[in-house]
């Protein structure tokens, strides 16, 4: 396997592409800069298939590894691999790379290949932070993914740019140097390694995988995000270009909950059980709070940013159960909500592109000009909703099924999002699709061309292949699930 | 062809026509898209017919279809079940479905949705299919929250009309919160049995028919029974049961086919076919049980009051679907599955023909629904007319039509039960075909008989309806004549259901129902000298008077009682309180969380706060670089001075 670095290519070839792009490309030349871009998008993606089609279901070890000596005087390498947890979201990522291509593909008109460039380049860089296995390497890839993310933003952003930037750079920079501080005291524990899986069976004192814990948590917890560090991410996403909003809920939102199967769990197994009863009230909090607090907003964006928190607070809620089923029903809803929020943000993206208007309160009955459209709104607000059949289903299911086995009211509670995920979702759909043509702008709009229905069509196939056989997935998931949640159940000291 | 694969092809030829009619409508065109529709649905209907002698000469089927996914040791299933319940419901489904999807030719003709109807009916169908025909819970689930979302696509079918799409979200909604429980309960069941299929859960309830949680606030509770209230309340979403009955009325803004398809013939009987599904667990509960009769007779007998004070046709025939799920529920708290099942096929048919009756009406009075401008449409529209006479008298209860035995089963069966409950259930049920045989002969004078109060230019139109109409409700009028005279020995007498309906001896009244039995002749002769017949001659009479012969007493009893019509005419207030304290209430906390929590506390405390403090400090610290050299050399100069003696002191 080794012979062929598949990881590497799934990192450096976007990368390379993005640069190329920007050689490449000017504003003057938009149609070359688009295709390369897509090749790259297109290539990124076809490296990553071996991943899945070599992938050994049975074995929870590392696969498809590369180990390669980088700074050799702190034993930092250059170490890559993937198991169960991380195969999918490198798959999800490269996936989602060419859609934001496709959607971005008329509609910027300032600084395509600069744009372009961003999102190979940024593509890259988050499937280095699923790949890597040198905490170091980890956190490189881990913070220079934002980069990108702080330009797209920055750039081609809404008018409150500056403060959704400020905002998320508050957010994120306590948390990421209190995981390097972790990172070095392992780093001494380990005997000068920075390996993660010897990080994993380090025996250490509750009193220190508490502050580890604590550590990670900061970091991962804003990039979920948790409640109470989430009010970036509704800011972040009114600001953010289409592209950017969709990769951030697709993708970034992941690294936060990876971050907790790869780290808190498996290195800080006893302070998580320590810190369980926390985490677990977080999670029901961003279910439920703010399931409510979604149902009263204006703006689409913000409505699904929203959403997103309290779709992630599944997940949160799943990891904390400790057992198998559980953990898989967390990994299922990240892959099922990297699709769903994605294919939200276009559609948001679509109407957008027409009206230069989220708020919701500037729409109505968009489905008497835009009949195609609204029917791939429907099925997308649907699979937000958790309706059986579609992706969305499936996490919510298996994770509140966990959850009965633990404590039925937090079942009870969690499950409270079939009613709140169904009100804020068709809510918004009645208001914006829904009755008689609202204003003389609905009136003209143009329903959707052949390119939109491309990449909403390809996530329908995403989200309803997902929805009606989840077994494709599940089988990868569980050796590498079943020992992490060994790991996480064996105490350390 | 073997079983399996028709058991195969009878939920995907429907699945199959509401693709091609949804994906390619514009390309087959309105000819191409209903052939295609009604092909699947037939094709469904005569399998179904094939499968029923299969099981009848005892071939009964269990099994997967595929693995959906695994996940620790449990793996969930598609699979089908194919038992007596299961086909019974597959006929009543098929059939109706099949009378609809005919009758929608005529009925929605000029509309511009036409393939789009189609492929939701069709796609109804395959729901509905996969709903019945399930062999474990998560199947099940599947299909509930599937036809939901049918059924929430055809409320709101004609999309902007404001009432449609409310009442389209609030069927959804109301739906959303019985499936909370439902989806609680299969989550216990998962959780105390280790499996979601159908065959080991039952065979392990008996084992935990005595386990307690103890996590409810009122101390130990029988496992059993939390479960059966759990699934319950999916069930009273779905079979609108009262608290949660009240989408149903307002889900009459969808077209009239669907009226009769969904919301009175099938989906809504998918709680009463649960709850006999499960009618293993649900015996091993007599405190489940006693709930589930108690709402029964509530929503029997209140809802039937709602039907004398409504004007608009549908809404008549739709509060009286509500007092007829009622029924089947009291029949399900008495132990007598069967019975339910018995009402559950007859009102299939004798209420699709009343909607289907009404939709004719509603076709030839160009959508008017408000029967105080109609009257005298006997004469226009025999065919109608004599099938929506059939539709009533069957409704009433009268012998011989359907209605009659099923209704009179499910009393006779209430009557000799004896769990907490029984008593009021009697009464209600009792007093429910008064007031039955009332409206539902209230409307069929209003409507039919009496001067015609329309306006000329739509008195001029009126005619029969077109052949794809009144074909239909020809064809559902026969079941509805003789469904009860012939079913009814085998379905609930004799052993029709076998292993798939489980009564443990000594529960509810089929076993005293059964021993009373002295053939159909008997039971008719029984049922005339009996009470209840006597109560539905009385309703009929009476509406006979206010009605025909002495029309100014409605008004003058309206105006007597003001404070009961009132509270009728506002349905006892259920969505006024609805609106106000959920919809309203979660708005204004959702409002609340948002600008106390979100924005105040979080923002603008802990975030712009640290960042505020942050920039008065660096204001303050940034006066230490003041940019003199003599400053810095100052403080360079005292450092080494204060290092250095610290160097001293620790030397």
């Amino acid at each position: 396997m080794t012979a062929y670095h598949f990881l590497s290519l799934s990192i450096w070839l976007p990368i390379l592409a993005g640069i190329l792009v920007l050689a490449a490309g000017s504003d003057a030349h938009p149609a070359r800069v688009r295709w390369i871009a897509l090749v790259g998008a297109l290539l990124g993606f076809a490296v990553t298939l071996p991943l899945y089609g070599g992938f050994q279901d049975d074995t929870p070890a590392m696969q498809f590894v590369e180990l390669a000596s980088w700074i050799p005087a702190f034993n930092i390498t250059y170490h890559l691999g993937v198991d169960g947890i991380s195969l999918w979201f490198i798959l999800l990522n490269s996936f989602m790379t060419i859609l934001v291509v496709i959607a971005g593909w008329v509609v910027i008109e300032k600084r395509l290949s600069q744009y372009m460039a961003a999102f190979l380049i940024m593509s890259g860089l988050i499937n280095g932070v699923f790949a890597a296995l040198d905490a170091i390497l980890f956190y490189v890839f881990f913070e220079a993914m934002l980069i990108p993310m702080y330009l797209i933003i920055g750039v081609w952003g809404g008018p409150r740019r500056v403060y959704a930037a400020l905002k998320f750079f508050l957010y994120t920079l306590l948390g990421s140097l209190l995981m390097l501080a972790a990172f070095i005291y392992l780093y001494f524990e380990a005997g000068g390694s920075f390996e993660i899986l010897r990080f994993q069976m380090l025996p250490l004192p509750l009193g220190v995988q508490i502050l580890i814990f604590i550590a990670f948590f900061l970091s991962f917890a804003v990039k979920v995000p948790m409640w109470p560090v989430h009010t970036w991410l509704p800011d972040a996403h009114v600001e953010a270009p289409t592209g950017g909003s969709v990769i951030l809920a697709a993708i970034t939102l992941k690294i936060g909950a990876y971050g907790f199967l790869r780290f808190n769990l498996p290195i800080t197994p006893d302070a998580s059980h320590a810190l369980s009863g926390a985490m677990i009230a977080l999670s029901l909090i961003a279910v439920v709070y703010i399931g409510l607090v979604a149902l009263v907003q204006n703006d689409m964006k913000k409505l699904v940013a929203y959403s997103s928190i309290s779709h992630m607070g599944f997940v949160t809620l799943g990891i904390f159960m400790f057992n198998a089923m559980g953990v898989e029903g967390g990994l299922l809803q990240m892959i099922s909500h990297g699709f769903i929020s994605g294919a939200m943000f276009l559609c948001i993206g679509v109407l957008y592109d027409r009206m230069h208007s989220r708020q919701i309160s500037d729409y109505g009955g968009v489905v008497n000009t835009m009949p195609r459209f609204a029917a791939f709104f429907m099925l997308f607000a649907m699979a937000n909703a958790g309706l059986p059949g579609t992706s969305g289903f499936i996490g919510e299911f298996i994770v509140t099924l966990s959850a009965v086995q633990v404590n039925f009211w937090y079942a009870a509670l969690a499950a409270t999002t079939l009613v709140f995920g169904a009100a804020y979702t068709l809510w918004m759909y009645k208001r914006v699709v829904f009755g008689e043509v609202a204003n003389a702008h609905v009136a003209g709009l143009k329903d959707i061309g052949c390119r939109e229905t491309l990449f909403l069509a390809v996530l329908v196939l995403a989200v309803l292949g997902m929805g009606l056989y989840p077994k494709v997935i599940t089988d990868t998931l569980h050796a590498s699930v079943q020992q992490l949640v060994e790991q996480a159940s064996t105490p350390k000291f | 062809m073997s079983m399996y694969s028709l058991y195969l092809l009878i939920p995907l030829a429907p699945l199959a026509g509401a693709l091609l009619a949804g994906l390619f409508g514009k390309q087959l065109g309105r000819k191409g898209s209903h052939t295609v529709a009604i092909l699947g649905v037939a094709v469904s209907f005569l399998g179904s017919l094939v499968v029923a002698q299969d099981v009848l000469a005892g071939h009964l089927f269990n099994g997967t279809v595929y693995t959906w996914l695994t996940t620790e040791d449990v793996s969930l299933t598609v699979g089908f079940l194919i038992d007596p319940l299961t086909v019974t419901l597959m006929l009543v489904v098929t059939f109706v479905s099949l009378m609809v999807h005919i009758y929608t030719i005529g009925y929605m003709e000029d509309d511009p949705g036409y393939q789009r109807f189609f492929s939701y009916i069709s796609l109804f169908t395959f729901s509905m299919l996969m709903l019945v025909m399930a062999n474990n819970f998560l199947q099940l689930f599947f299909g509930w929250e599937a036809v939901g979302l049918v059924s929430y696509l055809l409320i709101g079918f004609w999309y902007t009309r404001p009432t449609a799409i409310y009442a389209n979200l609030k069927a959804f909604l109301v739906n959303r919160v019985g499936d909370l429980g439902f989806l609680l309960g299969i989550g216990l069941i998962l959780a105390h049995f280790g499996s979601l299929d159908y065959a080991t859960v039952f065979e392990r309830a008996p084992q935990l028919a005595h386990e307690t949680v103890d996590w409810l606030p009122g101390g130990p509770a029988s496992l059993l029974t939390v479960v059966c209230l759990l699934l319950f309340v999916g069930a009273m979403g779905k079979s609108a049961q009262m608290p949660l009955h009240v989408w149903l009325p307002d889900s009459m803004e969808g077209p009239t086919p669907i009226s009769a398809l969904i919301h009175a013939a099938t989906m809504v009987t998918a709680g009463i076919f649960m709850v006999s599904r499960m009618s293993p667990l649900f015996e091993l509960s007599e405190t489940a049980r006693s709930v589930v009769l108690v709402i029964g007779a509530c929503t029997a007998l209140f809802m039937a009051f709602l039907g004398i004070v409504q004007n608009d046709i549908k809404r008549v025939v739709a509060y009286s679907t509500l007092s007829q799920l009622g029924y089947m529920t009291v029949a399900l708290g008495a132990s007598a599955y069967p019975v339910a099942i018995f009402h559950l096929g007859t009102h299939a048919f004798f209420k699709a023909l009343l909607f289907l009756g009404a939709g004719s009406v509603i076709h030839a009075m160009h959508h008017e629904q408000d029967m105080r401008r109609m009257g005298g449409l006997r004469r226009y529209m025999p065919v109608t007319y004599l099938t929506a006479l059939v539709g009533s008298l069957a409704l009433a209860g009268i012998p011989p039509f359907a209605g009659f035995f099923s209704k009179d089963a499910i009393i006779e069966a209430v009557q000799a039960t004896d769990i907490p409950g029984a008593g009021f259930a009697t009464f209600a049920v009792m007093a429910g075909v008064f007031v039955t045989a009332f409206y539902s002969f209230r409307m069929l004078f209003m409507t039919f008989h009496g001067a015609p109060r329309m306006d000329a230019h739509t008195r001029e139109h009126l005619h029969e309806s077109p052949w794809v109409i009144t074909l239909p409700l020809v064809l559902l009028a026969i079941p509805s004549v003789l469904a009860g005279y012939l079913a009814m020995e085998p379905l609930v007498v004799g052993d029709y259901f076998g292993a798939s309906i489980a009564v443990l001896p000594g529960n509810g009244g089929l076993h005293e129902l059964r021993e009373a039995w002295h053939g159909t002749g008997a039971f008719i002769l029984h049922g005339v000298q009996s009470l209840p017949f006597w109560l539905a001659l009385a309703g009929i009479a009476t509406a006979a008077a206010c009605y025909l012969k002495w029309t100014q007493v409605p008004a003058l009893c309206m105006a007597r009682l003001r404070g009961v019509y009132t509270l009728l005419d506002n349905k006892y207030y259920f969505d006024r309180f609805n609106e106000i304290f959920f919809a309203g209430g979660a708005r204004q906390v959702g409002q609340g969380l948002w600008q106390t929590g979100d924005v105040r506390l979080i923002d603008g405390i802990m975030v712009n706060g640290s960042a505020n403090l942050v920039g008065r400090l660096s204001m303050r610290l940034r006066r230490v670089q003041t940019g003199y050299i003599y400053h810095y050399a100052f403080i360079m100069i005292f450092g080494v001075f204060l290092l250095m003696s610290l160097w001293f002191v620790k030397a």
